[in-house]
């Protein structure tokens, strides 16, 4: 038997992914938000894209990996739709960058964790892409209305439960 | 130097990352912001990029919910096929009612406008195209449908369905496009307030909604009045429904400016087919010259069908005014009143051949009354008959002072018996 020995935190608990679902998950959740809308025009209301920009920020404990992962996501979704490209791609490439740094440091594999920062991203996102808006678009009648965002951060982190549970197994075991 | 790069390298690559990003907004944002403006090239590079990753599978979901539907609607949800027909026969019938009262309008509208020599643009051409997804953001509402360039669309055509105006064609691939909703915080649209006639720039918001904001104040202006198209954008056809009025309420930032809230008529939230306007034309489409022209004969046919009716009855209302007079001047049996009917009670069946008017009571009753002779079965021979028979009165003699056997009857009036109230 093989005895493996660990001399950090972050070794123990850094997580890796198979190219494939690297590639295919952001992809998969980018095609369901373009799509779910349309029968169900309430879904739009989710955020896919950040909900698996967290979840692969926070597995693998690599500042450099989030934000890069959650500016080719933000991007991505950026072009889909007739905002300037680089909204969204700033507001992920922070929060990439932020889940990441939180992960080195807090267990975020327990349930109450996982509740928590899905909400707080989803809080932060918004925030993230009004300023962006008012501030550096210009968009004055660009309003922040915070019951309809803290419902949103609700839904998402509902959603959020069930589908990090799922994409757990998609961790590659060393 | 290394240690720096290699200590704040998470920080660095953030920053560098973000600086990349806020170059490309200042590159894509040009002062003053046109709403709507289309990309740039290598914007609308990246944006094809885009769609061209996401669209092969938007059109295989599509594609494979069509035809769920398709079966559902074509092998089992027919039972009320027949119920849907009937209600589109009504339906017809009551919009060829309308047309024929329009038609005349219409005809006099182009008199009028030849007369002024005005150049209305009416739709000449559209494409259809199905609705295959959307942005999948709240803030944006942008859809994408199944044609492009290859089927000669361009951008800024304008999308609409039946009900009203969708929005535009904002950026157009060889094989799909992208439609900027009304709804869109960047979209607008020039309106007419068709009671009050004004126009107004039509702008979307952040929440989705669609909204006027440039006028001021106005009683006139209330809840429930259409919008329609002012043509003026140079993008939407006049005319076309936009929607109707929800609210006006002050904009407490931009005062005394008001906030004039709108339904929008067609349903943005569930687009399934949509119609791209391609061409316009100053005449009228030779299908719609066609509805016009049986509009109008059926308006005619109407005017003289009612006129022939109002005719009749003009000449049914003088007969039976002489024939009324004729009948008040002669004398004539009058039926009694029949009595009021009992809600629930029986109606007793009518006689064959009618009821027979029967006399009125007679007043001061005699011999030769009717109904005071009595029955044959009654009669007995001898002397009695005759007091029975002759007098309707009976008569006795007079009192004396002899006895007599039986106390002397008063003379008392004889009712005559009640006549039968049917004959056969």
């Amino acid at each position: 038997m093989a005895i493996h020995s660990y001399t950090s935190r972050r070794e123990l608990e850094q997580h890796s992914f198979p190219p494939a679902v690297t590639l295919l998950v952001p992809l998969a959740a980018i095609i369901l938000q373009v799509l779910l809308p349309r029968p169900f025009p309430r879904l739009a209301l989710l955020d896919l894209p950040l909900l698996i920009t967290v979840f692969f920020a926070v597995s693998r404990r690599n500042p450099v990996a989030g934000t890069l992962t959650g500016a080719a996501i933000g991007l991505l979704q950026d072009a889909l739709t007739s905002q300037p490209i680089g909204v969204n791609g700033m507001a992920k490439s922070v929060i990439g960058y932020i889940a990441a740094s939180i992960g080195i440091q807090v267990d975020v594999e327990s349930l109450t964790t996982r509740l928590l920062i899905n909400f707080l991203f989803c809080l932060l996102n918004s925030i993230l892409l009004f300023l962006i808006n008012r501030r550096l678009l210009g968009l004055l009648d660009f309003h922040i209305l915070w019951g309809h965002e803290l419902f949103r951060a609700g839904i998402n982190t509902l959603v959020a439960l069930p589908l990090f549970f799922l994409l757990d197994n998609t961790k590659r075991r060393e | 130097m290394e240690s720096f790069f290699v200590r704040f390298k998470n920080v660095l690559v953030l920053v560098a990352v973000l600086l990349a990003q806020t170059i490309a907004l200042a590159v894509q944002v040009r002062r003053p912001v046109e709403s709507g403006a289309p990309d740039g090239r290598n914007v609308l590079l990246i944006r094809y990029w885009a769609a061209a990753a996401v669209t092969p599978f938007e059109r295989f979901f599509h594609g494979a919910g069509h035809n769920l539907r398709g079966a559902w609607s074509n092998y089992i949800d027919l039972r009320n096929t027949r119920q849907h027909n009937a209600d589109l026969q009504k339906e017809i019938a009551r919009l060829r009612i309308e047309q024929a009262a329009l038609a005349e309008d219409a005809i006099q509208g182009h008199r009028l406008q030849a007369l002024l020599n005005f150049q209305q643009h009416y739709i000449a051409t559209t494409v259809a195209a199905q609705v295959i997804g959307t942005s999948g953001s709240d803030l944006s509402r942008v859809l994408s449908i199944d044609k492009g360039a290859n089927d000669g669309l361009k951008p800024d055509m304008a999308v609409i369905t039946p009900d009203g105006i969708v929005g535009k064609l904002r950026d157009v691939f060889p094989d799909t496009s992208q439609v900027l909703e009304i709804n869109d915080q960047t979209s607008g649209a020039g309106v007419l307030l068709a009671t009050t006639r004004t126009r107004a720039i039509l702008r979307g918001s952040t929440t989705g909604h669609i909204q006027i904001t440039n006028l001021t104040p106005d009683a006139r202006i209330k809840p429930g009045e259409k919008v329609l198209t002012s043509g003026g954008d140079q993008i939407y056809p006049h005319g076309l429904p936009v929607g109707t009025i929800e609210s006006v309420v002050v904009d407490p930032d931009h005062q005394p400016y008001t906030i004039i809230r709108l339904q929008p008529a067609a349903n943005l939230n569930q687009l399934e087919e949509v119609l791209i306007i391609t061409g316009t034309q100053t005449g009228l489409p030779p299908q719609a010259k066609k509805d016009l022209a049986i509009g109008a004969t059926t308006a005619e046919a109407q005017a003289a069908a009612a006129k022939q009716l109002a005719d009749q009855e003009a000449a049914e209302a003088a007969a039976k005014s002489a024939a009324q007079i004729v009948a008040d001047r002669l004398p004539s049996l009058q039926e009694d009143t029949p009595p009021a009917a009992v809600p629930g009670a029986a109606t007793p069946p009518k006689p064959p051949g009618g009821v027979v008017p029967r006399p009125l009571p007679t007043l001061h009753p005699d011999r030769y009354t009717p109904g005071s002779t009595p029955p044959a079965t009654a009669l007995k021979p001898g002397a009695e008959n005759n007091d029975q028979n002759s007098p309707a009165f009976t008569t006795t003699p007079p009192a004396s002072t002899e006895t007599s056997p039986a106390p002397a009857p008063k003379k008392t009036p004889k009712s005559p018996p009640p006549p039968p109230e049917t004959q056969p």
